[in-house]
């Protein structure tokens, strides 16, 4: 649906959205109590990855937007990741060679 | 909003040539806004990662006090605000004024119970002597170390709360002009702005939750 | 339908009645939403913090003079430089050329009547005089002695100063930093005139751009720093604390994760107005403009990989050690690209020695040294004999007085008569250019010398026998002040009694030389559309256009 030639989302997305959204929250908090090792951290990660992208995606309108937006999102979450690269890198890298931690 | 400029644009403010390029300057802007934030809250999210790296056993003790209950239901209670967001955002494409403004309460109301879970939360850590500070006492390993989850636990949420409470501030500023119709479909990004940010603090709380709450919820301890 | 004060004597392009006189009063300048005001507030406000800093390099030169502690004492000195390099930094560095010249030129350059957000504008300027305000409060009481880098423990467990008052006023300061950045860099992706496409943009556009988005991108992470700084200090959270497992370079990381893509904060502007400038004075348009261009973003976004080069002696690990001193290498690549292209530029041009002109090429030669000097601190072996030492001084002064001030300087020459509709004395002018050029280089090439040789920095005191190239400095310190008073002498002078300046002094090629000097309120009579590339100069003289001169 569209008014003056912009796309409006439907109530029926919105909801199915939210429902998704309710059901990974379930699953969240559920799968924190199994037994998954060093694996833990990385679903739980996953998990909120696919929620923060739903709610980009279709809360946000992001996919009725110019390809700017994205980029723009893509591009600050390189630089998040180049904090958290370059310096766990140094803290990683401590224990080697006999450094202190 | 901006008077009418000669030829019948109201809203259209007098540097722009046309509301669409308004509304394409006002996402843009929106979103580096967002992005900014993200780096704000990342330097906080590396800060929580780096020490649960270091402290493994005295972080899952430490999330060990915190309530999954209340912070599934907070969950849960954030993202169905986002979803009246969204409402209100999508009346305000379809002209529908009144609806604006029952999503936007909506919202609000949300908000405000999320709110007053974390006010719950924040009162039992005080009396639990688990907020950072003279009165900070932690019984179990690593207490130290512990005292760097709970530091992190209130600067994050603290900081999530704090940015809840300017939102909440800011749509009710929005509840009479989109009462009076002021938000038209060609304009109205004073609501799809206050969206984006109400659904930003959304994320943050995303991943906040599993985070915080749900660290080593497995090990038997 | 010309204005009926204009005298049969202005020269043509001049406007009696523009943006500075068409409404009067405090009020209609306290509460504008126009560009070019907000321009002129920034003037007056980072002139003043500039003031302000020079006072407190003035003394720690002259205690400098002579190798005992006899002017302040130590903690005294302590307060002094800490309260330098803030208000140089954070309160003039940073927003001088985006706040004076980005504001005024971005829309007049790209066609448009305003920046994007125009109140977000105001609010910056507001913003950056309220975060400055906090810190000039803490300096009247005593200021900081942490030095402006506030390392732990030192800031957060014993110092006695106003540690909290001076953060909070840079994080009110950065907030004006991060809307300005988001400003420019909405306007510039989505106010462009019809017809410029992304290259046929001046490249103190490209300029701006690169700026805005390390503002953007950086300036959070020194929010965040700044409030862990304060609740280490007053709350003792841990995290900087070895008692509870915390730890204190991780301070250092947080805190240099901004401040080093910060100084490209105070770089890439300034190397935007020297691209203005050099092809405004030599004719020609810039050799290999698209270089230039990418090259400004290049620096932006390698000078987010490299901050622990500041940190090598730290107590960072050796192998992210080797890791930052190679990436660092990498980011002298698009600065080294910026200079050949402007010496390549040069070649064969059309040289006009105007004042703007001097500056420029000072700033290219003092650039180089700066910026391989820049290279020889990121060299892990040699850094650990000169880092903190006089060397480190003289690089970053190198780079942001040599460099960045110059830069500010001559585009504050070049783009004066638009400002204000006034010319400045033609001598006088180039005579203060050669002033600054000398005093800056008896100023700060000693101290090359003096941190080679082993002279710490922060020490008010030093071994006898590194007197003399410190008198050599202080003289020089004073000369680089006359330097700097001059300009702002006739500049002032010029406001009432300069010769009125035409539309298009220079003869230089661009949009905001099509406009009046002043510009009316907004901007253009008729909104342009542009057809050319940004520098045009060949295709001017070639279609033996005689440019309106004054």
């Amino acid at each position: 649906m569209s008014t003056n030639g912009h796309p409006v989302s439907s109530v029926r997305t919105l909801v199915a959205v939210f429902l998704s959204l309710m059901v990974l929250t379930a699953l969240t908090t559920g799968i924190a109590f199994v037994n998954l090792g060093a694996g833990s951290t990385a679903v739980a990660l996953a998990i909120a990855i696919a929620k923060a992208s739903l709610v980009v995606w279709f809360f946000m309108n992001v996919r009725f937007n110019t390809r700017l937006i994205p980029v723009v999102i893509v591009g600050g979450l390189f630089f998040l990741l180049v904090l958290f690269v370059e310096t766990f890198a140094d803290y990683f890298s401590r224990g080697w060679y006999g450094h202190g931690r | 909003m901006a008077a009418e400029a000669p030829g019948g644009s109201p809203g259209l403010a007098h540097h722009f040539d046309s509301y669409e390029q308004q509304k394409e300057a006002a996402t843009l802007g929106m979103w580096l806004f967002i992005v900014q934030e993200i780096l704000f809250f990342g330097g906080l999210f590396f800060a929580y990662a780096l020490f649960r790296w270091k402290f493994p056993v005295a972080f899952n003790h430490a999330s060990r006090h915190l309530d999954v209950t209340l912070g599934t239901f907070n969950t849960a209670v954030l993202i169905g605000s986002s979803l009246t967001v969204a409402l209100a955002v999508r009346s305000a494409q379809l002209a529908k004024p009144r609806r604006i403004v029952g999503y936007l309460l909506g919202t609000a109301a949300l908000g405000l119970v999320f709110l007053g879970v974390k006010a719950y939360e924040y009162h039992h850590k005080w009396v639990e002597h688990l907020v950072p500070g003279p009165d900070f006492r932690f019984d179990g390993p690593g207490a130290e170390n512990a005292r760097i989850f709970f530091s992190l636990y209130f600067g994050m949420t603290g900081l999530h709360a704090l940015h809840m409470v300017v939102g909440i501030g800011i749509l009710l500023f929005l509840l009479r002009p989109a009462w009076q119709g002021k938000y038209t479909p060609e304009n109205h990004n004073m609501i799809e702005g206050f969206g984006l940010y109400w659904h930003f603090v959304d994320i943050i709380w995303i991943f906040l939750f599993p985070l915080l709450y749900l660290a080593g919820r497995h090990h038997q301890l | 339908m010309s204005d009926p004060r204009t005298a049969a004597t202005d020269p043509p392009g001049y406007a009696p009645v523009s943006y500075l006189n068409e409404t009067w009063g405090l009020k209609s300048w306290l509460l504008t939403l126009d560009h070019k005001r907000i321009a002129i507030l920034y003037l007056i406000s980072v002139s003043f913090y500039f003031a302000l800093g020079g006072l407190m390099a003035a003394l720690i030169r002259v205690e400098l003079a002579t190798p005992q502690g006899d002017l302040v004492s130590p903690d005294w000195y302590n307060r002094l430089f800490t309260m330098h390099g803030v208000m140089m930094i954070f309160f003039f560095l940073i927003p001088a050329v985006p706040g004076v010249l980005g504001n005024f030129l971005l829309p007049l350059m790209i066609g448009a009547k305003d920046v994007a957000f125009p109140k977000l504008n105001l609010l910056s300027w507001y913003l950056y005089n309220i975060g400055a305000l906090f810190a000039f409060w803490a300096l009247l009481h005593g200021g900081v002695d942490t030095g402006w880098t506030f390392y732990t423990p030192l800031s957060t467990a014993y110092t006695n100063t106003h540690v909290i008052a001076v953060g909070l006023g840079i994080f009110i300061n950065g907030f004006s930093s991060i809307l300005a950045g988001v400003n420019f860099m909405v306007t510039i992706h989505r106010m462009r005139a019809p017809g410029q496409g992304w290259f046929r943009l001046p490249l103190f556009v490209w300029g701006m751009y690169a700026t805005s988005l390390i503002q953007v991108l950086g300036t959070p992470v020194l929010a965040i720093t700044i409030l862990l700084l304060a609740a280490e200090r007053l709350f003792h959270i841990g995290v900087f604390d070895p008692a509870y497992g915390g730890d204190p370079v991780l301070f250092q990381h947080f805190f240099w994760f901004y401040s080093h893509p910060a100084v490209y904060i105070m770089i890439l502007p300034a190397m935007g107005v020297i691209s203005e400038i050099v092809a405004a004075f030599a004719r020609k348009r810039i050799f290999g403009y698209k270089f230039v261009a990418f090259a400004s973003v290049g620096i932006a976004t390698l000078g987010f990989l490299v901050w622990a080069h500041h940190m090598f002696v730290a107590g960072i690990s050796i192998y992210a050690g080797a890791v930052f001193s190679i990436l660092t290498m990498f980011v002298a690549v698009p600065s080294a690209v910026k200079v050949f292209n402007w010496t390549a530029t040069l070649y064969k041009g059309s040289v006009l020695w105007e004042t703007p002109m001097l500056y420029a090429l000072g700033f290219i030669g003092v650039f180089v040294i700066g910026g391989l000097t820049g290279t020889m601190l990121a060299t892990l072996g040699l850094d650990a004999h000169i880092h903190d030492t006089y060397f480190l001084v003289a690089h970053f002064h190198y780079v942001m007085v040599g460099s960045a001030v110059m830069g500010y300087l001559g585009g504050i020459h070049f783009w004066w008569p638009k400002l204000v509709g006034r010319l400045y004395p033609a001598f006088l002018s180039k005579f203060a250019a050669i002033v600054v050029f000398i005093g800056f280089n008896v100023t700060f090439f000693p101290q090359f010398l003096l941190g080679y040789l082993g002279m710490p920095r922060r020490y008010h005191t030093y071994p006898p026998e590194f007197q003399t190239l410190n008198v050599m400095s202080s003289a020089g310190a004073t000369i680089l002040g006359v330097g700097y008073l001059i300009p702002m002498l006739y500049l002032l002078w010029s406001l009432k009694w300069g010769p009125k300046a035409s539309a298009n002094p220079w003869g230089a090629v661009g949009l905001e030389w099509e406009t009046t000097s002043p510009p009316p309120v907004h901007n253009f009579a008729t909104s342009p559309v542009v057809t050319t590339e940004a520098y045009d100069y060949a295709a001017r003289a070639a279609r033996a256009e005689v440019p309106v001169g004054g």
